[in-house]
């Protein structure tokens, strides 16, 4: 592995593990000229090829940009939008904005947080499933709003947004598992064995 | 390109939308998509693809047309009838649309799902921003130009100086549509004045106010605008630099963005020397990463240069002192998008719409508890209760209105009792609200005041930067005290304490954040005081929301009897 490692050295770019994914990175602060204050476009960039950012990844970005660790920390760390912390496979996004708070969109959130033991910003322990909740989407209009997997779903019911949930977890195992709690749940206990 | 070539364009689109004896505007913008639009858009290409009718029937994606709540909506052009607006288009409509309206003998109001062209959330509006909003598609630069686009940016490089530019926004008594409401004009003369061998121009696009999405749907129904309105401020000011911050939550708009100013460079109506001239204008894309506070205007500005979205004091204003140090002005999304009419039609069309002290019209987005949800520009001046009951079709459910809230968490609750007020700047301000970015949401008596103040303050507290203390802390102290009225452990001296650290925190923080954050508080406890009455004294929520789950604390020192 070292060998490896010393190999992917020799071209002097990229990253030492000599992952590709590196190197959308480096072309994103190469496009910026290497300017700190193309920070924020380079975390977007990192956050959009590995889901998440690690540490590993913020030195590294930081290393690049000549910025102090704390300083990529801080910036990492004062914008929601970065995520510290791995996705799970599937996301729900529960909009909380003041048209979803005026029809009742905690309903939703406490009933998706009761049917899978689940706190906004965490992950299922199967990695199935992260909840999280969003301060305003933008889709008012159809309040109240929830995000799938980034597919916005309009004037949802506790009910509703549960029955689509199941869908999306258990249809991991088979296509065609039923909205319905049983099958879906049998499906989701298949996927945890 | 130049002018004469911008011209020529416009022709050949104008002839080219003639040649189409029908032409079917599906909306293509974010609500309209959730709910279907995609598969609408494909039918109807589809079907005019099967039918061989291409060259009469042209299917255009386009930007938002306002009922949101009714999407997908499909407005269908005639050469020689009115158009037609359906809502709540599926597919199999979809196709029977193309087939009716194809053929010559259609009688256009054979669906039910017809909106009637008299309708009142039409007919009460005065479109001048979204004036291309749901006839264009976004995507396409001809459209844009075929409406007279980028002939106001010909106009102003070619027959105005720079200073004539600014003296004309000033004349149209054009005011900031970000919710403080500074006089545009002003602010462009000030960055002109500004000495720095760079200026900026910036469009805030970070519309963070929950309930508001007025900028998100401008920037993407008609992109082009935007653009157009930043690179005649940046001549006036004498920039060559300018940066779109956009939500991170709007993909779409930056998507289009992007594509936008990509189209507009090659065509030299951005980049160096815009329509063959000597001035010089670029635009970057700057996407936010989620962080209310960057709407602040320093706040903005550190999240544009890498950093985390802190505000600074000010004075020095950005206008003198701005990015890296230089003179910036930055103005919001949606007062660019009033730059290019004003320059069009000049400033005494404009100064026309409006009131006195508030010119021209301003985009609201309705939401809550109403009938028809969505977008709606009307003059400045017209009165609450046009809104919500002509526009926006009143209360649903045979529900009693009970407050419209205006301005997010900066602003506060409107009663029943002054629905006659008309909505502009300084009347909003007396009655203790701000107009802000432009989010009214209405509430009907199952909403129970203390625990929307409580929403508010909440939202305050999470998004606070944590810079200033009155802010870090106040919020989280107002949130306090606001769980124990709503969870009946509260006494009257916590109303009164409250009131104090309202004041405290109004007077005391840094930015517009926490400068702002009490108002949802103080203007509930002005218009709904007897609500908080009834949550401490007789533990009772008059909206049955509150759970009274605790009982206040008795201080031992000072034993009952």
């Amino acid at each position: 592995m070292i060998k490896a490692r010393l190999e992917t050295d020799d071209g002097g770019s990229g990253h030492p593990s000599g992952d590709a994914r590196f190197d959308l990175i480096d072309r994103v602060m190469k496009r910026n000229h290497y300017q700190q204050h193309a920070l924020i476009e380079v975390l977007h960039t990192a956050q959009e090829v590995f889901g998440y950012l690690e540490e590993d990844l913020l030195v590294y970005v930081a290393n690049h940009l000549k910025l102090p660790p704390s300083w990529v920390y801080g910036v990492a760390t004062f914008y929601h939008f970065f995520s510290l912390e791995p996705q799970g496979e599937h996301t729900c996004i529960v909009c909380m904005g003041t048209a979803c708070y005026v029809k009742r969109a905690a309903e939703i959130l406490a009933t998706l947080k009761a049917e899978f033991n689940l706190e906004p910003g965490h992950t299922t322990l199967d990695n199935k499933l992260s909840l999280a909740t969003a301060r305003c989407l933008g889709s008012c209009g159809l309040a109240p709003a929830v995000v799938l997997d980034g597919e916005v779903l309009g004037l949802e019911a506790p009910k509703t947004t549960v029955a689509e949930v199941r869908k999306r977890i258990g249809s991991q195992k088979s296509e065609s598992a039923s909205p319905e709690r049983g099958a879906a749940e049998q499906a989701l206990q298949e996927a945890r064995t | 390109m130049n002018r004469a070539e911008l011209q020529a364009m416009a022709q050949r689109e104008l002839a080219r939308q003639k040649a189409f004896s029908c032409r079917l505007l599906c909306c293509a913008s974010t609500p309209c998509l959730s709910s279907g639009a995609t598969a609408v858009l494909e039918t109807l290409r589809e079907t005019i693809e099967i039918g061989a009718l291409r060259a009469e029937v042209e299917a255009v994606a386009t930007g938002c047309m306002g009922p949101c709540s009714r999407g997908p909506v499909v407005t269908v052009q005639m050469e020689d009838s009115e158009d037609a607006v359906y809502e709540k288009v599926t597919p199999e409509m979809a196709r029977e649309i193309v087939q009716k309206h194809a053929s010559p003998a259609s009688d256009i109001s054979y669906h039910n799902n017809v909106l009637p062209s008299d309708w009142s959330f039409f007919t009460k509006q005065n479109k001048v921003v979204l004036a291309n909003s749901g006839l264009i598609d976004p995507e396409r630069l001809e459209d844009y130009v075929a409406r007279e686009g980028y002939s106001g940016l010909a106009h102003a490089i070619r027959e105005m100086t720079p200073e004539e530019v600014c003296e004309e926004i000033s004349r149209s008594g054009l005011r900031g549509r970000g919710g403080a409401g500074y006089p545009t004009g002003l602010k462009w003369h000030l960055v002109r004045k500004a000495p720095g061998e760079r200026k900026f121009v910036v469009a805030n696009g970070d519309e963070g106010d929950p309930g508001a999405y007025m900028d998100r749907t401008l920037m993407e129904s008609d992109p082009h605008r935007i653009l157009e309105g930043m690179a005649i401020a940046g001549y006036a000011v004498g920039s060559e630099q300018g940066y779109i911050y956009v939500r991170g939550e709007y993909p779409v708009a930056a998507r289009r963005l992007e594509q936008a100013i990509k189209v507009a460079e090659r065509r030299g109506l951005l980049g160096s020397r815009v329509m063959v001239s000597n001035f010089n204008f670029r635009i970057d894309l700057r996407i936010g990463a989620g962080a209310f506070v960057c709407g602040e205007e320093t706040a903005l500005m550190a999240s544009i240069m890498g950093r985390r979205g802190q505000p600074v004091p000010r004075p020095p204003y950005p206008a003198q002192h701005g990015l890296w140090g230089y003179p910036t002005l930055i103005n919001n999304v949606e007062t660019f998008g009033n730059i290019t009419p004003i320059i069009n039609r000049g400033a005494d069309w404009y100064s026309q719409i409006g009131t006195e002290k508030s010119k021209g019209t301003k985009i609201f987005a309705l939401a809550g508890k109403i009938q028809n949800t969505g977008l709606i520009e009307v003059p400045m001046g017209i009165t609450l209760r046009e809104i919500v009951f002509d526009i926006g079709g009143g209360v649903p459910e045979g529900r009693a209105f009970k407050a419209a809230q205006t301005g997010g968490p900066s602003g506060g609750c409107i009663p029943v009792e002054h629905l006659d007020t008309p909505v502009d700047y300084d009347s909003l301000q007396v009655l203790g609200s701000i107009m802000g970015s432009g989010g009214l949401v209405i509430m009907d008596d199952h909403s129970c005041m203390p625990d929307v103040a409580k929403f508010f303050m909440q939202f305050c507290m999470d998004e606070s930067c944590g810079k200033c203390v009155p802010c870090r802390v106040g919020t989280a102290q107002l949130h306090c005290l606001l769980e124990h009225i709503t969870n009946g452990s509260a006494t009257t001296a916590d109303l009164q304490m409250m009131e104090e650290l309202c004041r405290m925190v109004k007077e005391t923080s840094l930015c517009g954040l926490g400068q702002s954050a009490p108002n949802p508080v103080l203007s509930t406890l002005r218009y709904f005081q007897e609500e908080y009455e009834a949550h401490i004294r007789d533990r009772s929520c008059p909206a049955s929301v509150c759970q009274m789950t605790e009982r206040p604390v008795q201080i031992l020192s000072d034993p009952p009897g």
